[in-house]
């Protein structure tokens, strides 16, 4: 059986498992059978990819089956950037899937959840295994349909049906943008096939359109500031094994699909798109950070720093969008492999992360991280698992987060040589965007954790909170591990992305393996290097080391006693930091760019109401670009409404008017065109 | 046989910063009580101190989780590699290339997460008002750096911080980027260390204090492993200073013992320098409000983005 019809069958399984799960609704074991075998079929996905991938064959394995367009068929086919993805995809999707069998029994209505989470694995193995535009969009449109459906599965929830309306809203406009790229694409001869576009040659306003449309079509699903509303209302709302495929795993999706056209269809690119995406994506990296940073909903902290996380991975695309088309492919290569190798990460410490507040939920029920608190002594393994993911998503060595993070400074480091003004003055501000969200990263999910994990229980579910499963505690110990495992050994992860980077940029970065000690070395020993196995085998052992000398010299007397706090420790847990007030250092220094309020209402002498803190901050992209157009579709929809209500002779007499006008406009463009 | 010496001369940097870091400590508290016309405690105290400390029994809080115990050794540890990864009295030493200056930034940063996690874990206020300020500081300390990192990066060509100091050894030349850098530096270097303007290190009730806030809770030898750790952290600083902008001296890769010699001895002649000019300054200034700090590391932001700007515009600057 050939690669890519191994990967289809897979899909095939998937899609009946979704079948499968409709029939078995109401059944005791519907929730193991389903994701037992979703997990074995994410497995067998996960090695035939990652199999393909690492044999790195050069021919590509394509599939036509006679279904779709009746002139064209659809195309599937599995080449290196597919394989990549595909790896991506089915670890998300095993690792829910393990998750899934411990968390799914406390799912409350399984059958709004099971049907529709094969289905959604399916959906995005199969956009990106599609080869031509028809079976692209239909397949782009099932996954947004059913990731829909997951989002309302609980729709009850307060604020889940508005969540699943936005997210509805966007995904059509999305669609809508990549039904229009895709168009332009195929030309007027319209061969939809990514072969044929691939070998069309693209005029350069053509080629500068079909960018735009991809930004808005491709980044409304990976939540590009301004098209990121959406997410974090919707990513939360489902269920939390499905919010990590979400976040973790759709938005790779979605940059999957920028990358291909842009990178791989769209033919030699040009340093005016490039300003373009370093700009949106260094907006978006900090704009998401500030806003998971004020966040204090767990759930929704995530999303937001989901949305940093693809800002940092559009930076580094957009400097391998520099570097092509200034002809460095050196430099490409490497932001390419950084963009990559980000993807990869951030699909596992961000799953990972999700995991871990679906744990959460199940131990105390709770997302408001002010109703948590001390977790880390009912939890311990939990707060284990996801104080690794918190380290690795703030980018600390010796964790995964760094690496790519590290190779992205690179990149930045080799953008003086670029020729264009222009993009010497971005790539410096871009450079600081991202070191300042990288910084504001650490302090957020200091936030997150501490707040959460750390201090004294704040409610009483707080306080009785137990350890999960274990099979929930697996997919999180494995995810962990794997941050780890990546952070350590970077190199075999560099030299598997080789193939797929050569396929983008027609370059690679060096063979890294090969390096003593398993260092990562970009260009020269004597420019950069970094090797993440020493820095762990360095602090491990002086941290033995001083935990052995303490110990041998040192007194072991160890006395518990109450906490010291100045003398003046106060038993009520409210007295302790919340998330808010975590914030307020921050909120105040960034408050500007939230329009931060902070109201106090204080009683009068002699009163004793107690005071009150009010905090309001906006997203403003929400002020200043969704409500007025709301607003105007709104007044249109109010004034044309009296349409509805015409005789038929002047609706006649409507349709008259509409073709000449049209015929008319028709004529005029004949004209300007000659 | 090359490979041992090579590791001796690795090993030895390592026990060198730690012997030293309390020293730094102890002389620049001597030298600050001199300049306020007092008496001072001994330069050794800082030792004396830790060892007191030691031989001390923990008290832990009653809720205190292993993140609380096992926090300070990982901060200590962090913090530690971080000092011996710096060049002191030799460059292009046998691990020299496992971490570069971004590497060891965020190694710093990694010391932080921990410190600002386990002020939190007790649950007190004090903990939390720490936590949450040294957070603030560092997410604009940190972008400052990372710029910093990226002039010297530009100018050098290397991240590598033995190849810095070698290149600034030889092609030293007043540039304006580096003016910028130095600055800035200093800036974050105060701010990291918890120095007068930003914090005092003297006090311990005050309700302006980051880093004392964030280790109220500790005590006996877990207090000393984070005191410890601080002092390291001072050192490091220094010797970044001194290793980039006062390079003079350092050894070159493979040299005999001499050269090591004279290369130990101008370090700690950077230090003493070093740690005087720290003196001078903190007597000299009057600690700042908490919500100035911001401003302040603002300046430093700027500043290394603007090097890093001039850097990117013209090859002279």
């Amino acid at each position: 059986m050939s690669a890519v019809t191994l990967q289809m069958a897979c899909v095939a399984g998937l899609l009946g498992l979704a079948i499968l799960a409709i029939v078995l609704s109401g059944s005791k074991f519907s929730t193991a059978i389903i994701y037992s075998a979703s997990l074995v079929v994410s497995a067998i996905a996960l090695i035939g990819s990652l199999q393909w991938l690492l044999a790195n064959h050069a021919i590509d394995a394509g599939l036509t089956l006679p279904i779709g367009l009746p002139w064209l068929g659809a195309h599937f086919r599995l080449d290196a950037l597919a394989a990549f993805f595909l790896v991506v995809v089915n670890l998300g999707g095993g690792a829910a899937s393990l998750y899934g069998l411990g968390y799914g029994h406390h799912e409350p209505t399984p059958g709004r959840v099971l049907p529709f989470f094969p289905a959604f694995l399916a959906g995005m193995n199969l956009v990106v295994l599609a080869d031509d535009a028809f079976s692209y969009l239909l397949c782009w449109e099932f996954m947004s349909l059913v990731s829909w459906a997951l989002v309302m599965a609980h729709h009850r929830e307060a604020g889940n049906a508005k969540a699943g309306y936005v997210y509805l809203v966007m995904a059509s406009f999305g669609t809508l943008a990549l039904l229009l790229a895709f168009g332009l694409l195929a030309g007027p001869a319209g061969d939809y096939g990514f072969v044929a576009i691939r070998a069309a040659q693209h005029t350069s306003y053509v080629a500068a359109l079909v960018l735009i449309l991809m930004l808005l079509g491709a980044g409304s699903k990976a939540g590009l500031v301004p098209l990121h509303v959406w997410l974090p209302l919707a990513h939360p709302a489902a269920p939390s094994h499905v919010s990590a495929l979400m976040s973790g795993v759709m938005t790779k999706v979605a940059i999957y699909g920028f990358i291909r056209v842009v990178f791989d269809l769209l033919g030699p690119p040009t340093w005016q798109g490039s300003v373009v995406v370093l700009f949106l994506g260094s907006i978006t990296a900090v704009m998401g950070i500030l806003h998971a940073m004020m966040e204090k909903d767990l759930k929704r902290l995530l999303a937001y720093s989901t949305i940093e996380n693809v800002g940092i991975i559009f930076v580094s695309l957009g400097l391998a969008l520099a570097f092509k088309a200034n002809a460095m492919p050196a430099a490409a290569a490497l932001a390419m492999t950084a963009a990559l190798f980000h993807v990869l990460n951030h699909s596992i410490f961000k799953s990972l992360l999700f995991f871990g507040s679906g744990a959460i939920l199940t131990a105390t029920g709770e997302r408001d991280m002010e109703h948590l608190g001390g977790l880390i002594r009912g939890m311990p393994l939990t707060a284990f698992t996801f104080l690794a993911g918190c380290m690795a998503i703030s980018a600390l060595p010796p964790l995964n987060g760094f690496v790519s993070e590290w190779l992205i400074f690179q990149a930045i480091l080799l953008s003086p040589d670029l020729s264009q003004l222009g993009l010497k003055f971005l790539v410096p501000a871009v450079g600081a965007m991202l070191a300042l969200s990288a910084a504001l990263a650490a302090a957020c999910f200091v936030k997150a954790f501490g707040v959460s994990f750390l201090g004294r229980p704040r409610t009483t579910v707080a306080a009785g909170a137990q350890e999960v499963d274990r099979w929930s505690l697996a997919a999180m110990f494995i995810l962990a591990g794997l941050c780890l495992l990546i952070g350590i050994i970077p190199a075999p992860i560099i030299d598997m992305l080789a193939p797929v980077v050569n396929a983008l940029v027609a370059e690679r970065m060096p063979v890294q393996f090969a390096n003593p000690w398993l260092s990562i070395v970009p260009i020269a020993e004597s420019r950069s290097s970094y090797n993440g196995l020493l820095v762990f085998l360095f602090i491990t052992i002086s941290t033995l080391a001083a935990i052995e000398i303490i110990h041998r010299f040192a007194s072991r007397a160890v006395r518990r006693a109450p906490a010291w706090d100045c003398g003046f420790p106060d038993p009520s847990p409210a007295t302790q930091y919340t998330a808010g007030g975590f914030a307020q250092p921050i909120r105040r220094v960034f408050g500007p760019l939230f329009d931060a309020r902070e109201d106090v209402a204080m009683p009068a002498p002699g009163d004793t109401t107690a005071a009150r803190l009010t905090i309001r901050l906006r997203d403003l992209t929400w002020d200043v670009l969704y409500a007025p157009l709301a607003g105007a579709i709104w007044l249109a929809a109010e004034h044309l409404s009296h349409l509805q209500f015409l005789t038929i002779r002047k609706y006649l007499s409507l349709v008259f008017a509409l073709l000449v006008i049209l015929l008319f406009v028709l004529m005029l463009v004949m004209l300007v065109w000659s | 046989m090359v490979l041992i010496l090579n590791l001796i001369t690795q090993g030895a940097q390592m026990m060198l910063v730690l012997i030293l870091a309390p020293l730094l400590l102890g002389y620049t508290r001597k030298l600050k009580a001199r300049l306020l016309r007092r008496q001072g405690p001994p330069v050794l105290q800082p030792y004396r101190d830790l060892l007191r400390l030691i031989r001390k029994e923990a008290v832990l809080a009653e809720n205190a989780s292993w993140l609380f115990r096992s926090g300070p050794y990982l901060i200590f540890a962090a913090t530690w590699v971080a000092a011996a990864l710096v060049p002191t009295f030799a460059v292009q030493l046998q691990f020299s290339w496992t971490a570069d200056l971004i590497a060891l930034t965020a190694l710093i940063g990694s010391a932080r997460f921990f410190l600002a996690l386990v002020g939190m874990d007790v649950g007190t206020s004090f903990g939390g008002i720490g936590s949450s300020r040294e957070m603030m500081f560092a997410s604009l300390a940190e972008p400052a750096m990372i710029m910093i990192v990226f002039t010297l990066a530009l100018l050098a060509g290397s991240t590598q911080l033995s190849v810095i100091a070698e290149f600034m050894q030889t092609h030293a030349s007043l540039r304006v980027s580096l003016g910028l850098a130095l600055i800035a530096l200093v800036i974050v270097a105060l701010a990291e260390n918890a120095r007068i303007p930003i914090d005092n290190p003297a006090t311990h009730l005050e309700l302006t204090m980051v880093h004392e806030a964030m280790v109220l809770e500790y005590s006996a030898r877990h207090l000393a492993v984070l005191e410890f750790a601080s002092a390291l952290k001072l050192l490091l600083y220094l010797s970044l200073i001194a290793c980039i902008f006062m390079p003079w001296g350092l050894a070159p890769a493979g040299s005999g013992l001499e050269a090591y010699a004279i290369g130990l001895i101008s370090y700690l002649g950077k230090l003493a320098v070093g740690g005087f000019l720290l003196a001078l300054f903190e007597t000299s200034i009057a600690k700042m409000r908490v919500f100035r700090v911001p401003d302040f590391l603002g300046i430093a932001l700027m500043l290394g983005l603007l090097g890093m700007l001039l850097r990117f515009v013209s090859r002279s600057f």
